[in-house]
C-alpha cells in the first residue's frame, strides 16, 4: 500500500483530486479557488486539470456560493464549497442553516444536498480579526447539518473523500493552522474501511484521564499527554473528529474507564460543544465520574488581536492545570 | 391550455380583433389586453423585442378557465382559514394573470422556483392544488415532488430561493441543456419586497456572469406586507437588470397575454443560451398580506378601486364576450367546474390527516443519526407509556 507523507493541506488537495476524478458531478466551487487555488493553495492546480466548470472562481458573495450550490445540488451536482476564512461564513448562515439543513426534511426526502461547506477555521496563525474564529456549534446546533473536522494528514484525505460522497450536507471544518503539518498518508486506502465519516478515534491510549479535543487541539492534547507521561500520568486523547452527530460510545468507554474528562476546544465555552460533552458524559457516565467534567476553551470574548491570541488559545499548560485540577477534586 | 404550444411571435394565424400599438400610452409596460378588454396586436419592449401572441379560441378560454379556477381555489383556502381550518393563507388575489401567464409559459422541461404565494403557477405546473393546503394547515411542509413536478418547494425565507434557481439554472448549462428549441430554461419568482434584499441581488450578480438560462419574475404586487414599493427603490424594478447587464422589461401583469408573451419570449432567450432577464409584472394585490394581515391600516380604499377596474379576470371576459370567443354557456360551465373544484377542495382540507407523531423524525438525514435514533426511540416509549391510558 502506497503510503507519502503529506502536510494536511496537501492530503486535501488530494484527496479533492481524488473525489473529481471518481465523479463527474462533483464540483467546488468559491473565491479563489480557481487560478490561485485559493488563498490557502488547497485546490492548487485542480481547475488547470479539470476546468473552469468543475472548479469554480465565484463572485465575492457568500451566500451566492451556498444559495447557488444548493440549485446545482438540487440538479444533481455535488457541490464542494470553499468559504474562504471562518469569520466570512456568516453572510451565508441564512442558506445554511434555513436551506441547506432543512431541504431534505422539508421535502420530506425528495431533494438530497450532497453538498460540503469547507471552511478553514481557528486561530494561532497570527491573522487579523474575522480570520481565527471557531463557528462550529453554530452548525453543530443545526439539525439537518453534519459537522466534521480533520486534525491530520490521513484523516484529512479520507474524511474530505468521505465527506463529498455523502448525501448528507457536511459542514467540513480544516484547521487552519496545522495545514503545514506533515503525516504519513496512505492514498490508496479504501475509504471508510479504518474510521466511518462519523466515528470518533482513540489517538493516544490512556488510563488515567480522557481529553478530548477535535481539529487543531488534538494536536495541543496530543503533547500535553507526552509531557503527562514524562510525570507518570498516562492520558487518553480522544479525536471526536464528528461533532454533529457526535460518536460517544468511545467517549463514554474512555471516561468510564479513566473517570476523568477534560473537553478542549478553541472556541469559547459559553454553550459550546464541551457543555454538551460535559452534560452528555454527567448523564451516562455519572457513577464512573471521579470528578466534574472540565472544559479548556477559548475565553468568553471575540478572537482577541494576534499578539494576545496565545494567551486567549487553550495551550499544553492549560490543559495540563485543568489535568491536574481533575486528580485534586 | 398550451397544447398547441402557441409561440409569441409565430405571426397571426387569427389577426388580432384590433390593432393599437402603444394603446395604453405607458411606454414602460408591455400590454396585449387593456382592462377594457381591447386587444393590442402587438408591443415593442424596451429592449426591441416585439411582444405579440397567437392564440386559439380554445386556448384563450383555457386561460380564462386557468384564471377563474385559481381565484376560486385561492377564494376557498381564504374561506378556510376563516374557519380555523389553515394556520394562515397568503392569496394571489388579483396576481392571477400574472402567475397564469407565466405559468403557462414553462415548457414541461422548465423549471420553476416559487415563493409562498404561487398557487396559480403550482397549478399550471399540474400539481394537486391541495398540496399547498397541506403546507398552510400544518400538516406537512408542501408535500409535492420538486423534480417529478418542475416546481421547487415554497420559499419563506425572502429571496432565497432566487439563489438557488440561479445555482440550478448554472447546472442546467453545465449539462448542455441549453442552445436549442427544446432546451430548459429556469424561472425565479419573488416579490417586490424581495428585490431589496441581497440574495437577489446576488443572484443577479451570479446569473449574469455565468449566463445562466434563468428568468427572474418579479410580482411587483406593490406592497411588502404594509411597506409600499417606495421603501424598497428609487426606480422601476425592471430598470435594475440593465445594471446587472441583462434586460429587464416591465409587463402588465393583470394582462394574462401580455405575462404570456413576455415570459415565453424571456424563456426561449435563455433556453437558446442568450442568458438571463427579469421580468417586472406590474400587478397589485388586491387581498391582505395573508389572513394575518390588516391591509386597512397601510392603503387607502380608492386605491384598491383603482385597481379593482384593471381586474384580470374581468379583462379577460370582456375581450372574450365582444370577440365572440366564448358564450354564456361556456361562463357558466366554468364557473360551475370551479364551484364543484373548490368544494372537492375543501372535502379533501377537512379530511387532511394530522402526521402520525414520530414522522417528526423522518428524514432530517438521508443517511440518519445516532443522536437522533436515540431521541426518536425514547419518543417512541414515551408515547407508548400512554397507551391504555385515559389520555
Ligand atoms: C428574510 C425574511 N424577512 C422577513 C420575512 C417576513 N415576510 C414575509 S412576507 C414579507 C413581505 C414580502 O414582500 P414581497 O417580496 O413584496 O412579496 P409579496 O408577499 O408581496 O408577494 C415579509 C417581510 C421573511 N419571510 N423573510
Amino acid at each position: 500500500m502506497a503510503t507519502e507523507t503529506l502536510t494536511l493541506g496537501k492530503a486535501l488537495n488530494v484527496g479533492l483530486r481524488k473525489a473529481l476524478e471518481n465523479d463527474p458531478k462533483v464540483v467546488i466551487m468559491g473565491e479563489d479557488v480557481g487560478k490561485l487555488g485559493g488563498v490557502f493553495r488547497i485546490t492548487d492546480g485542480l481547475q488547470k486539470d479539470f476546468g473552469d466548470q468543475r472548479v469554480i472562481d465565484t463572485p465575492l458573495a457568500e451566500s451566492g456560493i451556498i444559495g447557488t450550490a444548493i440549485g446545482l445540488a438540487i440538479r444533481g451536482y455535488r457541490p464542494v464549497c470553499e468559504i474562504q476564512f471562518d469569520g466570512f461564513v456568516y453572510p451565508a448562515y441564512d442558506q445554511i442553516v434555513s436551506q441547506v439543513a432543512k431541504m431534505h426534511y422539508r421535502s420530506r426526502g425528495k431533494l438530497r444536498i450532497p453538498m460540503v461547506i469547507r471552511i478553514p477555521f481557528g486561530g494561532g496563525i497570527g491573522a487579523v480579526e474575522h480570520h481565527s474564529e471557531s463557528p462550529e456549534a453554530y452548525f453543530a446546533h443545526t439539525a439537518g447539518l453534519k459537522v466534521v473536522s480533520c486534525s491530520n494528514p490521513q484523516d484529512a484525505y479520507a474524511m474530505i473523500q468521505q465527506a463529498i460522497a455523502s448525501d448528507d450536507p457536511i459542514v467540513f471544518l480544516e484547521p487552519k493552522r496545522r495545514y503545514w503539518e506533515k503525516g504519513p498518508v496512505e492514498v490508496d486506502a479504501p475509504l471508510g474501511d479504518a474510521y466511518p465519516l462519523h466515528a470518533a478515534r482513540v489517538a493516544r491510549p490512556g488510563t488515567d484521564a480522557t481529553l478530548l479535543a477535535y481539529g487543531p487541539m488534538v494536536r495541543t492534547c496530543l503533547d500535553a499527554a507526552t509531557a503527562a507521561a514524562e510525570d507518570g500520568r498516562e492520558l487518553e486523547v480522544i479525536d471526536l473528529r464528528t461533532l454533529s452527530p457526535l460518536d460517544l460510545g468511545v467517549v463514554y468507554e474512555s471516561v468510564r474507564r479513566t473517570g476523568r474528562a477534560v473537553v478542549v476546544h478553541e472556541a469559547p465555552s459559553n454553550v459550546g460543544l464541551g457543555a454538551e460533552i460535559a452534560a452528555r458524559i454527567t448523564e451516562e457516565c455519572f457513577y464512573s465520574l471521579e470528578s466534574p467534567v472540565l472544559r479548556v476553551t477559548g475565553y468568553d470574548t471575540p478572537y482577541p488581536a494576534a499578539r494576545v491570541e496565545e494567551e486567549y488559545l487553550p495551550d499544553l499548560d492549560r490543559v495540563l492545570d485543568a489535568v491536574d485540577r481533575t486528580f485534586g477534586w | 391550455m398550451a397544447k398547441g404550444d402557441p409561440g409569441v411571435t409565430r405571426g397571426g394565424r387569427r389577426a388580432a380583433p384590433r390593432s393599437r400599438k402603444g394603446a395604453t400610452g405607458d411606454p414602460e409596460l408591455v400590454q396585449l389586453l387593456t382592462p377594457e378588454g381591447e386587444r393590442i396586436d402587438s408591443v415593442t419592449g424596451p429592449d426591441g423585442t416585439e411582444y405579440r401572441v397567437d392564440f386559439t379560441d380554445e386556448e384563450y378560454r383555457g386561460l380564462y378557465r386557468d384564471l377563474v379556477l385559481v381565484r376560486k381555489l385561492d377564494a376557498e383556502a381564504t374561506a378556510l382559514q376563516r374557519q380555523g381550518e389553515l394556520g394562515i393563507w397568503a392569496s394571489l388575489l388579483g396576481q392571477e394573470a400574472a402567475q397564469v401567464g407565466s405559468g403557462r409559459a414553462l415548457r414541461t422541461q422548465d423549471m420553476a422556483f416559487p415563493t409562498y404565494r404561487e398557487h396559480g403557477v403550482l397549478y399550471c405546473r399540474g400539481i394537486d392544488p391541495i398540496m399547498p393546503l397541506g403546507l398552510f394547515r400544518g400538516v406537512d411542509q408542501g408535500g409535492w415532488d420538486p423534480n417529478e413536478f418542475k416546481f421547487n418547494m415554497y420559499t419563506i425565507v425572502i429571496g432565497a430561493q432566487t439563489l438557488h434557481a440561479t445555482g440550478y439554472a448554472m447546472g442546467v448549462a453545465m449539462d448542455g441543456k441549453t442552445g436549442t428549441d427544446d432546451g430548459e430554461a429556469v424561472i425565479a419568482y419573488f416579490g417586490d419586497g424581495a428585490t431589496s434584499q441581497g440574495d437577489v441581488n446576488e443572484s443577479f450578480v451570479w446569473a449574469g456572469v455565468f449566463n445562466a438560462p434563468l428568468v427572474f419574475f418579479c410580482q411587483n404586487n406593490q406592497y411588502a406586507i404594509s411597506e409600499p414599493l417606495e421603501r424598497q427603490t428609487r426606480i422601476p424594478l425592471y430598470q435594475r437588470a440593465a445594471g446587472f447587464g441583462f434586460p429587464g422589461v416591465r409587463v402588465d401583469g393583470n394582462d394574462v397575454l401580455a405575462t404570456y408573451a413576455v415570459t415565453r419570449q424571456a424563456l426561449d432567450n435563455a433556453r437558446h443560451g442568450q442568458g438571463p432577464s427579469l421580468i417586472e409584472a406590474y400587478t397589485y394585490r388586491m387581498g391582505a398580506h395573508t389572513t394575518s394581515d390588516d391591509p386597512t391600516r397601510y392603503r387607502i380604499a380608492s386605491e384598491v378601486e383603482a385597481w379593482q377596474a384593471k381586474d384580470p379576470i374581468a379583462r379577460m371576459k370582456a375581450f372574450l364576450e365582444k370577440q365572440q370567443i366564448a358564450d354564456a354557456d361556456f361562463f357558466a360551465d366554468v364557473d360551475e367546474q370551479a364551484k364543484r373544484e373548490s368544494v372537492h377542495l375543501r372535502e379533501r382540507v377537512l379530511a387532511m390527516p394530522n402526521p402520525e407523531p414520530t414522522t417528526l423524525f423522518d428524514h432530517v438525514y438521508p443517511n440518519g443519526s445516532p443522536l437522533l435514533d436515540e431521541q426518536r426511540e425514547q419518543f417512541s416509549k414515551y408515547l407508548e407509556s400512554f397507551e391504555g391510558s385515559a389520555h
